[in-house]
């Protein structure tokens, strides 16, 4: 899992079954206190995230088809949390609500 | 998954069982903003993308899951949606190579 | 997946059994405008390519996904010989006006 930052939308109007009705959003993977680090993804939604929102994002199969509740999917990249805080040794390095 | 251009297209006869009259096809993934990010690679069509295409792709072992039959078959990135449109900070990829 | 052109192979008596009777070759990474980088792979053989011979290869837990190499362990798997490809559309690569 990684943290990311939600940065932008994609519509993807043509796909294969198993996207059809979700939503992709772009992410950038961040570090800890919020610099961009790693390349930009394209996410698909479980929580109706949005641009701006700081995220949880899972890039892994398994985990990926047991969020979305489909075992044949071929996903990978999901986003499945909002991220409230993040500290490092007690330091808070991120606060949403701040 | 990531947002790419279908650059070009390539042709093997000689192919693992399985992957018999999949469409291969070079792809050149896109940050953000539009630019190259990393070295263009092939994936396979599981939708009927071409050349000038924008699309998402799909790596890993979930790149041979999205295909539409058969899915043992050693394919490691594969074009699952043809993208209408990506904002990302007031820019559209779609818009910009048009 | 990656170009690449297969330039010799490997040959190996003493590696881990799960290895037996696979064929190993030396791989030279090509990029979309044919031109050889300085990165090799040694990729399993699942459909009969030789020395000279432009392949396409397949890498991680997705090259384990042949008959040949599941369940073994393989990281890179050439998966098909490549005919030709166009860029652009502009031809890049033919197989047979090569020689």
């Amino acid at each position: 899992m990684f943290l990311a930052e939600v940065i932008g939308t994609v519509v993807a109007p043509i796909s294969v079954p198993e996207l059809k009705g979700r939503t992709h959003l772009m992410v950038r993977p961040v570090t800890p206190e919020g610099k961009p680090t790693g390349k930009t993804k394209v996410a698909i939604d479980s929580i109706g995230a949005g641009v701006g929102d700081r995220v949880l994002v899972v890039d892994e199969g398994g985990s990926a088809r047991q969020i979305l509740g489909d075992p044949d999917a071929g996903i990978r990249t999901v986003i499945l949390g909002f991220v409230d805080s993040v500290s490092i040794h007690g330091r808070t390095v991120f606060d949403h609500s701040s | 998954m990531y947002v790419a251009r279908v650059t070009g297209r390539l042709v093997a006869t000689v192919i693992s069982p399985g992957l018999e009259g999949v469409r291969l096809q070079w792809i050149q993934p896109l940050d953000e903003k539009g630019d190259p990010m990393g070295a263009q690679q092939v994936a396979c069509a599981a939708i009927d993308s071409g050349p000038g295409d924008l699309v998402e792709f799909v790596d890993g072992r979930e790149a041979a899951v999205a295909l539409p039959d058969e899915t043992f078959v050693p394919v490691d990135a594969t074009i699952v949606g043809y993208v209408s449109q990506a904002v990302a900070e007031g820019i559209d990829l779609a818009e910009e190579a048009n | 997946m990656l170009i690449a052109k297969v330039v010799g192979s490997v040959v190996a008596t003493q590696k881990d059994e799960k290895l037996a009777n696979t064929k190993l070759l030396v791989c030279q990474i090509h990029n979309h405008n044919n031109e050889a980088q300085d990165s090799y792979v040694i990729a399993v053989d699942s459909v009969g390519a030789g020395t000279g011979d432009m392949v396409l290869y397949a890498a991680g837990s997705s090259a384990r996904q042949t008959n040949i190499t599941k369940d073994r362990p393989c990281d890179a798997v050439i998966m098909a010989i490549v005919d030709s490809w166009d860029m652009d559309g502009t031809d890049v690569f033919k197989k047979w006006s090569e020689a």
